[in-house]
């Protein structure tokens, strides 16, 4: 009886390792949580980008952020304004309901309706129509060569789940009421949501009826957020092996991770370029000594603090060799962006006699608005502005706080600033974006340039952007682009410091392929 | 007796009120929720009318009057963050933190009052001066930078505790808790640790004090000359009229324990409310700032109710006054 026993049990042992000897579970770590499960609710690069594992867009993007068809599986441009997708056949919600084009209307007017924070997915579609159960027509306004660009991260939802769950508009931030969607999804993608628990964990398991498993990378069998906001213990969950991957790494445990043996850092240029602006729309800047004028308007003013800005110092001493300087508003990756153009140098005794010349022979003094938990060092970063422009004689008196009150004093409708910090991606990967929002001239009305804090403003570089926007013709438009960009920087409408650098780190075993986008896309993920 | 209950709830309520108020106030200088609540892409249009829809633009103290009035309908709001009822959100959080605090503060109790004694007893050992000495470390250096050295120590360089988080739980009803799995033993260990800390060198302190102060008192004399076992003097005659200021003590150390388990939750990532509520300042999350703070009121005030009816207990005195009030 009881060798029978014993027996027994081995055998149950046995089949439990051979069982998990089959399983890959990642566990990573993240510095925050998804704010929601429904994929409209915020528009911000971790949420997006992880529940892109679960809902599929049209599109889908790879490693090189190259665009796939996905849930389309192609789609051509039938008149200039009207773009026809092909929807894959076949593919199945996680709840089992078919996938047709019911739901991407459904999901259109969804993604548009209150409450969803990705409106402008469709911005400029006028119509869309269902030709059959598997084509749909999106008519446009204008002609709009990167419609589709930023469809990888609208999430295509099931039309029966969401009317028999009541979550048929996206959350509201007002009310009591829960949305069923905020805890629960059903999407088509690679992974099924398993379990939600907001800042605990958030777990999801491998579809089994994923369309595309044929030709899947990934061996995951399920796959389980920690979010651990605090960065130490972030880095102690990697060191010991509680997570399999985490980021980001604060660069300052960078070299702790790559040494221990067992982790290895994954480091790569992140599309976020990281810049100076400045009020170049007030007759008399705010937080300054000058009276009556504002030294910003002129432009040796701004070239005298850009050659007085020492990028490569503020790459090694502050960003520990983990930055590339950039010439551009736009990182190497995004469309539009050129080698071609160059930083001006670094030339402390040009710098000065350009302020002498503008007449400020001693200087002036300003105020600068920095974030101090939003990017990379990015307090360190404006210390390190202020006392190289110290050297030329501006004295610039530095305001550094948490992003929810600075995001507030600075951006529209308050613009309460005169010099600050700012970091921007393009969602859509596509000059476009930053030329309207941070080069627009400024109209509350309209949102052009909403972002355009310091209200630079060059009508030839508007038109510019409004012909970028329309021109189907890749050749004539890149070259467009790059009209509008040596305007921007003969203007010095900015002053571009740096990409930062992505910086994950992550068990070794556990082959992750870093996206430039921020994005941790689980289905390239393999684990020995 | 039931007179004083009733009195001391009319004062919660007041407490709880001002501190609303308080916190009200202080939330305009939190920054803005908006811009956390919509990504960078969405138009001033919309984001001004969410500002109008969340009633930002009105005064605060019509916003404090519009928050009192739905909660006392038992409204709190969905949280500006995750979009979970707040009510929800603090009451799955409310397990972790009362496990944490209520361990911390029986490990501060049950090692600190021991110490106290020995060292009050014989502060000449050698034992006493590394007692009291450990207990400076434990008062002066601050929590977060004990939880970090912990983990190093026995989650990264030892691999013998979790580093973060709280294990698996087991749903017990109204209650989720960690106390019924190993791991979630393993992982309360540190954090626990860290956050009674301070708590045990500040019994054990007082605790020692006191009884050097009562050693010399008469009566532990006359009990002496009455020939009594150390042991009967000690815990029996000593140690019991201590008792009074720790407990006073202590229970205003449990209040701040859970209020202020802020600090532990965060770097332990432990699923607590002080994490939601160190969240909620990062992000603005206004609803659940404040019903945070009300509940925190609520819990001081409940546990000094219960330390006030404890002294009953503790001292007999007390009970004489009160029941002899008609001679």
């Amino acid at each position: 009886m009881n060798i029978r026993n014993t027996l027994l049990a081995g055998a149950a042992v046995l089949a439990l390792a051979a069982g998990s000897a089959q399983a890959k579970e990642l566990t990573f770590g993240f510095q925050g949580d998804a704010n929601s499960m429904d994929p409209y609710n915020l528009n911000e690069t971790f949420t997006l980008g992880f529940m892109a594992n679960i809902y599929e867009g049209l599109i889908r993007r790879g490693p090189n952020l190259e665009i796939e068809p996905a849930l389309a599986e192609s789609w051509e441009i039938v008149e200039p304004t009207r773009w026809r997708f092909h929807l894959r056949k076949g593919v199945k919600f996680h709840g089992g309901e078919d996938f047709t084009a019911d739901d991407v209307l459904f999901s259109a007017d969804r993604v548009r309706g209150d409450g969803s924070d990705l409106k402008t997915r469709l911005a400029g579609v006028t119509d869309i129509i269902k030709v059959d159960d598997y084509t749909v027509d999106f008519v446009t306004e204008a002609a709009n060569p990167i419609l589709h660009f930023e469809w990888a991260t609208w999430g295509i939802m099931s039309k029966t789940w969401a009317e028999k769950n009541g979550a048929v508009s996206a959350q509201s931030a007002t009310g009591d009421q829960e949305n069923f969607a905020t805890r629960n999804a059903n999407g088509t993608g690679p992974f099924k949501l398993l379990s939600r628990e907001a800042d605990v964990q958030t777990v999801a398991v491998a579809n089994p009826d994923w369309w595309d498993n044929a030709n899947k990378e990934h061996n995951l069998t399920k796959v389980t957020l920690k979010p651990i906001g605090s960065d130490a213990t972030r880095v102690a969950a990697l060191l010991s092996g509680q997570v399999d991957m985490a980021y980001p790494i604060p660069v300052q445990d960078m070299n702790r991770v790559d040494s221990n043996s067992g982790t290895t850092m994954l480091v790569g240029p992140e599309l976020r370029t990281i810049f100076l602006g400045m009020d170049q729309h007030r007759d008399e800047l705010l937080y300054s000594n000058i009276k009556g004028k504002n030294p910003f308007k002129d432009i040796k003013v701004r070239e005298a603090m850009y050659r007085a800005i020492d990028v490569e110092a503020i790459k090694k001493k502050v960003m520990r060799g983990l930055s590339e300087p950039s010439a551009l508003m736009v990182a190497p990756g995004i469309n539009g962006s050129d080698p071609a153009f160059t930083r001006l140098e670094l030339d402390v005794d040009l710098a000065k006699k350009l302020l002498d010349d503008a007449g400020y022979p001693d200087g002036f003094e300003v105020g600068m608005d920095c974030p101090n938990d939003r990017y990379v060092n990015d307090e360190a970063i404006c210390q390190a502005v202020v006392s190289m422009l110290a050297k030329i004689g501006i004295k610039v008196n530095l305001l550094a706080q948490p992003k929810a009150l600075y995001f507030k004093k600075v951006l529209a409708p308050s613009l309460d600033t005169s010099f600050y910090l700012l970091g921007w991606t393009p969602g859509s990967f596509d000059s476009w974006n930053p030329l309207f929002n941070l080069h627009g001239c400024y109209d509350a009305d309209t949102g052009n340039g909403k972002f355009n804090l310091g209200r630079y403003c060059n009508p030839e570089v508007d038109a510019l952007t409004a012909k970028v926007l329309s021109e189907t013709d890749a050749v004539k438009r890149n070259a467009m682009i790059r009209d509008a960009w040596v305007h921007t920087t003969r203007d010095i409408a900015y002053i571009p410091l740096h990409q930062q650098a992505l910086a994950w780190g992550a068990r070794d075993g556990v082959n992750v392929k870093q996206r430039a986008d921020n994005q941790f896309a689980w289905r390239h993920v393999t684990m020995d | 007796m039931i007179a004083f209950v009733i009195r001391r709830l009319f004062q919660a309520l007041l407490v709880m009120l001002v501190v609303a108020l308080i916190g009200f106030t202080m939330f305009r200088y939190v920054g803005d929720p908006v811009a956390q609540m919509v990504g960078q892409d969405t138009s001033l249009e919309d984001r001004a009318k969410l500002r109008q829809d969340l009633g930002l633009n009105d005064p605060v103290p019509l916003q404090f009057a519009r928050f009192i009035g739905n909660t006392v309908q038992g409204k709190f709001g969905i949280s500006y963050r995750i979009g979970r009822p707040v009510d929800e959100l603090l009451a799955d959080r409310l397990p972790a933190t009362l496990e944490l605090s209520l361990l911390a503060a029986l490990f501060a109790i049950v090692v600190g009052v021991p110490l106290g004694v020995y060292t009050g007893l014989y502060p000449r050992r050698w034992l006493s001066h590394v007692f009291l000495t450990v207990s400076l470390i434990g008062i002066s250096l601050p929590t977060f930078v004990i939880g970090i050295l912990l983990i190093l120590l026995f989650g990264v360089t030892l691999g013998w505790l979790p580093t973060f988080g709280r294990g698996e739980t087991v749903d017990i009803g109204l209650w989720d808790t960690g106390l019924l799995t190993v791991s979630g033993w393993q992982s309360i260990i540190m954090p626990a640790f860290t956050l009674g800390m301070f708590q045990l060198a500040l019994i054990m302190r007082l605790v020692r004090s006191e009884m050097l102060e009562v050693l010399r008192t008469d009566f532990v004399k006359f009990a002496r000359a009455r020939g009594l076992s150390n042991r009967a003097v000690h815990f029996g005659h000593a140690l019991k009229n201590t008792l009074v200021p720790v407990i006073t003590i202590t229970g205003l150390q449990v209040g701040s324990l859970i209020a202020f388990a802020i600090i532990t939750e965060t770097v332990f990532q432990w699923p607590g409310m002080g994490l939601l509520f160190l969240q909620a300042i990062q992000f603005v999350d206004i609803p659940v700032m404040s019903t945070y703070l009300i509940l925190v009121a609520f819990i001081f005030v409940a546990i000094n109710l219960v330390v006030d009816l404890l002294y009953y207990v503790v001292d007999p005195r007390l009970r004489v006054e009160r029941s002899g009030g008609g001679h």
